[in-house]
């Protein structure tokens, strides 16, 4: 029986969430995530073409808040935490390619 | 130790103070944190101020608050301005937010004294506190044992006489079950009822801050203060505060209770058998009970580990080296983003992370998240179809008492079936608890879990006192 | 321009606005262009663990405007995550809105009386800004990256209009067309060059009525004389390429300004997977027909309708002066016009001036007051400035501000106004009763007395014809 998911799958997945994961670590991931979606394959039993997913359970809608203007946190605050920074901002390496 | 009511009340009237009552409370710390890794911070400078803050407001005669002077230990997934807030995880070491939870700004309010940051399973994902980056925290009634997780610090904590109250969060069980491994009651409130600003997100959708205590009356106190609308967080609900204590001897005559097979089935014997005894004890208080049958929490687990890790994967993609926490340098930012969550997320973490952005992901979002949520409006309806007919259930927390570390670790599915009782609520939004009743194995705790629909955690806590006046303990 | 053999361009435009609010999209940060790096962030907007959403309820009135200007269903919606990681994404994901939309359908008329169908506006919060270090400042070549989070959380409507864009003067014609309307709603202030407002267009090319080819997606459009250049030229590189028997790559592309020409940014893989999912943090949206209403009664008349309004003045109008009729409308400039109208001037030289001589200077505006602006053209009007006389005093008033009458005056223009030139004569006439009694009697000499005392008190700025028909009117 084919496993729910192949190892280049999880590879995949590895890279879209940026985690880099040993030749070790990729089998046990391939075993262990493959276990939970056998698992979860008794939902498949199930026809729910007609069922719709719920939003929030007691019906909330139209949450929303006055536009006014509140104090801003301290940038020096901020800054003292990051791992690198430079002129007020915030530095990382570089950027190789051009956002989405 | 006493009741955070009773503390509460001395401090207010003068036969105690709020800096004493903290002393008291870091004696208790000191003398057993070191054994049992309860406390991954311990604020000591913090807890002195808001001690002496509140004992200056009695001191001019002013109400200092419901919680006046009660030492409280927060689980460190809550922001606390200025103080280290880790989620147990090494990306997070040395962070300090800027800012506080909402909770901890009405815990302060309350005249509550913050003692420290408890331990957690990393990021709240676990059933043990065993995935914890800093090291386990051990059960204090048998410290071979876990005091189960992800809040397994914060349970600690009041189990082991440290604070008599403590903050934790549910996402698929994470109150109520250490509530059941340690002896506690244990409350996951209706989802909404309690602001999560602040609350370092696991899984938007099912998580609820609540309290730990060792009696019924000190649960529903904290939980009326932690309670109520918050415009900060756009899923709280409307209402203000709930009224609890008031209700706390309501009883339960007249009340129909279904015990539901699907929240017994697999329990161990002694487990059961104490759910039966619970069952005895609220149809002698005046109940009926019904037994009962919903096949749609079956599917709760499947269900569970799908949309939970699907939210996580999200939720965690922020940990990423540019803006706090931990970095290791790279070349480029994607290659320093990798190597920073690679090196700073454990494996459970990681684990969670891949099954979430598998089941999000393009060409398998319908056959695992999309089908997720459409199952969990399933048991959401399948409950309500329930509470047509009666008006709370009763079930067991989870399967087993407090078991040994490392029994479950090696494999996660065998840890993730420990959450099979508790997982349904959470992902129906509903409210639920955990009582202590009756003792197991080697004299270890067993939980009872009521359970109702949205917003009636004054029935749950009313029944949970006759359990807890049955039981012999206050 | 037309495409050649029969090729023809077919186009889709992705308008991008950043909305007024005063404060952010889901927190109370201050929505202000230009502040000092990272001063105007908090837990929300910097995505720090913990913190949580909240809409604006401006921003959602805002869409709501827009949606109604064109002609949108305002639709029951929901809020997405769209998940990738990149610097500028305090979250690494961005809160989108993604299959239910709060604006559906709907459709925009352009002057030249085409239509171009919109498929949907959504909301979404703006990103960070990074500026590079090392190489050319250019993402290509950097070393290091810096990262400003103050436009982080701006609200942002995405505008989608269908692919039935036919060419780039269409395309710079709905980009002004859909600018006029953003700025009339209040939602935008269009500027494109500061970035509030963004257009990405994607073009692809056909033989008529054959089905759609590969499209490219084209950023990097910072005017509208960019957009419509970088249009042709990416139609022209795609007939190039398919006459060549090659195929279109399916890619983002940079348009290049100085150099006049697009290249590859960024291959479109299908796997662009953003893994989008239902935000659990916001509850829906559904505002109420009470709710759209008031909207809608708050919406003010669109460009459209005001061009209408002031063409309807013209009689028989020219093309030409439609097209000033445009630029008038387009500039805001119509109640300048209107009011000067009212007071006197006439319609077609109020127009011609506010869209040529105003328009001009248009970033002036603010220095020259309706009054000035009506007084200057009177004055065309009644000969006392040539048009050329004219044109310089509304340059001088765009510049400094000021007093049209002395202005004139200053330049050496001869004429003066009759109000202040009656007074002139009338003060005269006080003081020389004799030579006014004599005049009144006939004789037609004093006439060049007067003529020459009015030369004398106003250092010969008098217009004497003026003066003579003065004392006639007078006697």
């Amino acid at each position: 029986m084919s496993p729910p998911l192949t190892r280049e799958e999880v590879a995949h997945v590895a890279q879209l969430a940026r985690l880099c994961l040993s030749e070790a670590e990729l089998d046990l991931f391939t075993e262990q995530l493959g276990q939970v979606l056998e698992h979860a394959s008794d939902m498949n039993s199930l026809n729910l073409d007609n069922v719709v997913a719920t939003a929030h359970p007691y019906g909330l809608v139209n949450v929303v808040r006055g536009d006014e203007v509140r104090p801003s946190l301290d940038r020096d605050e901020v800054l003292a935490m990051a791992p690198d920074a430079q002129d007020g901002r915030f530095a990382v390496p570089r950027i190789m390619g051009e956002a989405p | 130790m006493r009741t955070a009511v009773q503390i509460a009340s001395d401090v207010k009237s003068g036969a105690s103070s709020a800096i004493r009552e903290l002393s008291l409370s870091l004696d208790a710390v000191r003398a057993r944190n070191e054994e049992l890794h309860v406390f991954l911070y311990i604020d000591q400078e913090g807890a002195r101020e808001a001690a002496a803050r509140v004992d200056a407001v009695v001191a001019k005669g002013d109400d200092a608050g419901p919680l006046a002077g009660v030492p409280i230990a927060i689980k460190d997934n809550m922001c606390q301005r200025g103080v280290p807030t880790t989620c147990a995880s090494k990306i997070l070491e040395g962070w300090r937010p800027p800012y506080s939870a909402t909770v901890i700004d009405r815990l302060l309010a309350a005249g509550a004294v913050p003692v420290g940051k408890t331990n957690l399973d990393e990021f709240a994902m676990g059933s043990s506190t065993e995935n914890s980056a800093f090291g386990p925290t051990r059960n204090p009634l048998d410290p071979s044992r876990v005091p189960g997780g992800s809040s397994g610090g914060s349970a600690a904590a009041v189990a082991a006489d440290m604070t008599p109250l403590s903050v934790g969060s549910d996402t698929g069980g994470s109150i109520r079950q250490p509530a059941a491994l340690c002896g506690l009651v244990g409350v996951k409130p209706t989802y909404g009822l309690v602001s999560r600003y602040g609350l370092i997100a696991f899984a938007s959708s099912l998580d609820q801050i609540g309290p730990f205590a060792k009696t019924v009356t000190d649960a529903a106190t904290l939980l009326e203060v932690l309670a109520g609308h918050d415009p900060l967080d756009s899923t709280s609900l409307p209402e203000p505060s709930p009224s609890l204590v008031a209700h706390l001897d309501d009883g339960v005559s007249g009340k129909r209770i279904g015990v539901v097979a699907e929240l017994i089935d697999g329990a161990d014997d002694e487990v059961v058998g104490a759910v039966h005894r619970a069952m005895d004890v609220l149809r002698e208080a005046g109940a009926s009970i019904v037994e009962l049958s919903i096949p749609e929490l079956r599917l709760g687990l499947s269900a569970y580990y799908l949309i939970a890790p699907a939210e996580a994967s999200s939720n965690l993609a922020r940990f990423d080296g540019v803006r706090y926490g931990l970095r290791v340098n790279a070349d480029d930012v994607a290659a320093m983003n990798e190597a920073t969550r690679t090196a700073g997320f454990g494996a459970e973490v990681k684990r969670r992370i891949m099954l979430g952005t598998y089941a999000l992901s393009a060409g398998y979002y319908d056959a695992y998240y999309g089908q997720a949520l459409k199952v969990r409006t399933q048991m959401i309806e399948a409950f309500a179809r329930a509470y047509r007919d009666v008006d709370l259930l009763i079930g067991a927390t989870t399967p087993t008492v407090a078991f040994a570390f490392g029994e479950k670790t090696s494999n996660p599915m065998a840890m993730y079936l420990s959450d099979v009782f508790t997982i349904p609520t959470n992902l129906a939004g509903e409210a639920a608890l955990s009582v202590p009743f009756g003792t197991g194995e080697a004299g270890l705790p067993i939980g009872v879990q009521l359970l109702g629909p949205g917003r009636s955690e004054a029935q749950l806590l009313a029944a949970a006192r006759v359990l807890e006046l049955a039981d012999g303990r206050s | 321009m037309t495409l050649p053999n029969g090729w023809q361009m077919v186009v889709g435009l992705e308008v991008h606005t950043e909305l007024k609010t005063a404060s952010k999209m889901f927190c109370g940060c201050a929505n202000v262009f230009g502040a000092q790096p990272n001063t105007n962030i908090c837990p929300v907007c910097l995505g720090l663990p913990g913190s949580l959403p909240v809409l604006n309820e401006r921003a959602v009135e805002f869409a709501m405007a827009i949606g109604l200007a064109l002609h949108s269903n305002i639709a029951p919606s929901t809020f997405h995550r769209k998940n990738y990681f990149y610097p500028d994404m305090p979250k690494d994901f961005q809160i989108s809105q993604h299959d239910l939309p709060i604006n559906v359908g709907g459709y925009l008329d352009l002057p030249d009386a085409s239509r171009v169908s919109i498929e949907r506006a959504h909301l979404e919060e703006d990103t960070g800004k990074s500026t590079h270090l090392g190489g050319t400042g250019r993402l290509k070549g950097a070393d290091r990256s810096l990262v400003d989070y103050n436009r982080s959380g701006v609200p942002l409507v995405e505008i989608v209009s269908g692919p039935d864009i036919r060419s780039s003067a269409q395309a710079r014609a709905y980009a002004q067309e859909l600018r006029g309307i953003l700025i009339a709603t209040g939602a935008s202030d269009g500027r494109m060059e500061e970035g509030s407002m963004r257009i990405d267009a994607n073009v692809s090319i056909r033989k008529a009525n054959a089905p759609f080819g590969t499209r490219c997606e084209i950023k990097n459009l910072n005017s509208l004389r960019s957009l419509q250049r970088a249009i042709d030229y990416e139609a022209l590189r795609q007939v190039g390429l398919l006459e060549g028997g090659g195929t279109v790559r399916q890619e983002t592309r940079h348009w290049d300004e100085n150099l006049g020409e697009t290249s590859t940014m960024r291959i479109k893989e299908d796997a662009d997977d953003y893994r989008y999912f239902r935000e659990p943090d916001l509850v829906d949206l559904a505002p109420d027909q009470t709710w759209q209403e008031r909207v809608r009664a708050g919406l003010p008349p669109m460009p459209a309708e005001r061009r209408q309004k002031l063409s309807a003045r013209l009689s028989h109008p020219t093309s030409a002066q439609l097209d000033a009729v445009e630029v008038v409308i387009d500039l805001g400039l119509e109640e300048l016009v209107e009011r000067a109208v009212d007071g006197g001037a006439e319609v077609t030289l109020a127009i011609s001036r506010a869209a040529n001589e105003l328009a001009a200077s248009i970033d002036n505006i603010s220095n020259l007051s309706s009054e000035s602006f009506t007084a200057t053209l009177l004055m065309e009007q009644r000969g006392e400035l040539s048009a050329t006389q004219a044109k310089t005093v509304l340059c001088e008033l765009l510049a400094l501000g000021g007093d049209p009458q002395a202005i004139a005056v200053a330049m050496g223009y001869e004429q003066l106004s009759s109000g202040s030139l009656g007074a002139t004569v009338a003060t005269l006439i006080e003081q020389h009763p004799d030579e006014w009694a004599r005049f009144c009697e006939g004789d037609e000499k004093l006439a060049q007395f007067f003529v020459g005392q009015v030369m004398r008190l106003t250092n010969g700025q008098a217009n004497g014809k003026s003066v003579i028909a003065e004392l006639q009117a007078r006697r």
